[in-house]
């Protein structure tokens, strides 16, 4: 099963709202995925010139200033964001590739949720509720957030194999479904250099989303190439910097929800997801149709 | 009328509520506020009662019907009225995928749009929808009438026994062994008595007729190396 949600905030005086706004959607989606959760969300950026990593790191007592020290060191201008449980959102000079990199080589066993300038990632296994309640998710204020909660059929319930998922500067996944082409897939996507970290078949489809991203293609044209070549079923919710977008695949068994109104566009994996949201009685709610790239954006909006 | 609210009472008790009205019970209407999409409101009914949910519903709303006239002022999930026995369910929004599978009869109404597998495994309920259908509508269909005032999408039909299939818009594409058959004037009442009985203000004239070719009820010998 799983289940997923997401949130695009069109009224800025809104924004300070977005986490308390979120955690009811996620919560209600706690049947469809018991087994962990996660989010996404978009909030301020870092200053010129920065970048963002989500980090985390399964020991509660792991000391981050010691490690920011360590990046600093290395010359990567490291300060801390935000540190809330088994996450911390440092903030490095320049491009985050070089330092995530540096991560991977020096702290194999720090994992890098997100990149990026305004995206932060946070997930973790165990019940919705618990995972709402660890990150402080009603907190958060920010434009967009995607989330997702998990009944695994593909593969291990590890944080690493939760939702969402990064598909590359701040861009992500979250999938309701299963793949049945993944290891081909993940094969092919391998030798062009795109690295996995777990056996998940949604992982599969965010480093495909990577790959076509990298090499030009738009997210509209990537979500579209995805209904040829990804084979399963799947309900899609992908966050970009300034949005996002909901794919179904052809054959539709994995259920989707949206709900519009002057104020904001919401994504459930069912209605139940969406029924506390402020003013839903007047949205404009339907169901997306099967292999339809539906897309919004700031610059749209 | 008995004003039930759904949040407040949990849907358990609301649908306990609903089953156990005795055939003596002066209390024979129902309102069901706040339904919030909840799953499984008004199932397994078996009274001449009549329920309104005022609101949207959740997957199987009206699920195993028998008797009661059920009507969601609102959308509907996956599966509304699934396996109806009798009575009526009316959607005044649109429904989900998978509206009045396998209902064995009874009436159910939607006002909008229904998505995909409408009336998948339908076994004798009759389903009018004022808009249109999503693709695979009335696969395995068995018994029982599909009147669709807008357009079907792909496969309408596929593998179908005995249902006779309407519709008044395009059909994308029709599925295995599903054929347009001729209009003839039994056709003509049955389709305008059922659209008057869902109230749908539509000419039974303009309609087309869908039904089974019949080639899939036995095995072929010549078919024997495909297998």
């Amino acid at each position: 099963m799983c289940g997923i949600v997401g949130l695009f905030l069109k009224q800025p005086g809104l924004q300070s709202r977005l986490g308390e706004m979120l955690a009811p959607m996620l919560l209600a989606m706690s049947e469809r995925g018991p087994d962990s959760a996660g989010f996404a969300v978009y909030r301020q950026g870092v200053a010129a010139g920065e970048s963002k990593l989500t980090l985390f790191h399964a020991e509660a007592e792991f000391d981050w200033p010691t490690l920011i020290g360590e990046l600093r060191q290395a010359d990567f201008a490291a300060r801390l964001v935000d540190h809330r449980a088994s996450h911390s959102v440092l903030a490095v000079a320049g491009p985050a590739d070089s330092a995530a990199q540096w991560l991977g080589r020096r702290h194999p066993e720090i994992e890098c949720m997100s990149a990026g300038r305004t995206m932060e990632i946070y997930k973790e296994v165990g019940r919705p509720a618990e995972v709402v309640e660890r990150f402080h998710l009603a907190d958060f204020s920010g434009t967009h957030a995607l989330g997702h909660t998990r009944m695994a059929t593909e593969s291990a319930v590890t944080t690493q194999g939760s939702h969402p998922f990064s598909t590359g500067a701040d861009l992500c996944l979250v999938h309701n479904g299963s793949l049945s082409n993944y290891h081909r897939l993940r094969r092919d996507l391998t030798r062009q250099g795109i690295v996995f970290r777990t056996e998940n078949d949604s992982e599969v489809a965010a480093g495909y989303l990577t790959a076509r991203l990298r090499s030009g293609a738009s997210l509209q044209q990537a979500l579209q190439s995805s209904l040829a070549e990804l084979d399963g079923f799947y309900t899609f919710a992908v966050g970009t910097a300034d949005g996002f977008a909901v794919l179904r695949d052809p054959i539709a068994c994995k259920p989707a929800v949206l709900a519009e109104t002057a104020d904001w566009v919401a994504m459930g994996s069912e209605y139940r997801a969406l029924a506390g949201l402020p003013g839903v009685a007047a949205a404009r709610i339907w169901e997306p149709e099967p292999g339809r790239v539906y897309g919004w954006s700031r610059g749209a909006a | 009328m008995s004003e039930l609210d759904v949040a407040a009472l949990g849907l358990r008790a609301v649908n306990e509520r609903l089953q156990s009205v005795g055939p003596e019970s002066n209390e024979r209407v129902f309102l069901l506020r706040n339904p919030m999409g909840q799953h499984a409101l008004a199932c397994g009914l078996d009274a001449e009662i009549e329920v309104t949910i005022d609101g949207h519903a959740g997957y199987y709303c009206g699920g195993m019907n028998s008797r009661a006239a059920i009507t969601v002022r609102g959308h509907c999930g996956v599966g509304v009225a699934e396996n109806m026995m009798s009575g009526c369910v009316r959607v005044t929004g649109n429904a989900s995928q998978s509206a009045g599978a396998s209902g064995q009869g009874g009436l159910l109404v939607i006002a909008g749009d229904a998505s995909a597998r409408c009336g998948i495994s339908m076994k004798g309920i009759d389903i009018v929808v004022g808009g249109s259908v999503g693709h695979m509508s009335a696969f395995m269909a068995q018994a029982g009438r599909l009147v669709v005032c807008g357009d079907a999408g792909d496969n309408l039909g596929d593998s179908i026994y005995e249902a006779r299939l309407y519709v008044r818009g395009k059909v994308a594409s029709l599925g295995a062994d599903c054929v347009e058959k001729p209009m003839r004037p039994e056709h003509l009442a049955e389709l305008d008595a059922l659209l008057r009985t869902a109230g749908v203000g539509a000419d039974a004239a303009d309609f087309r007729r869908y039904g089974s070719a019949r080639q899939l009820y036995h095995f072929h010998i010549d078919h024997a190396g495909e297998y």
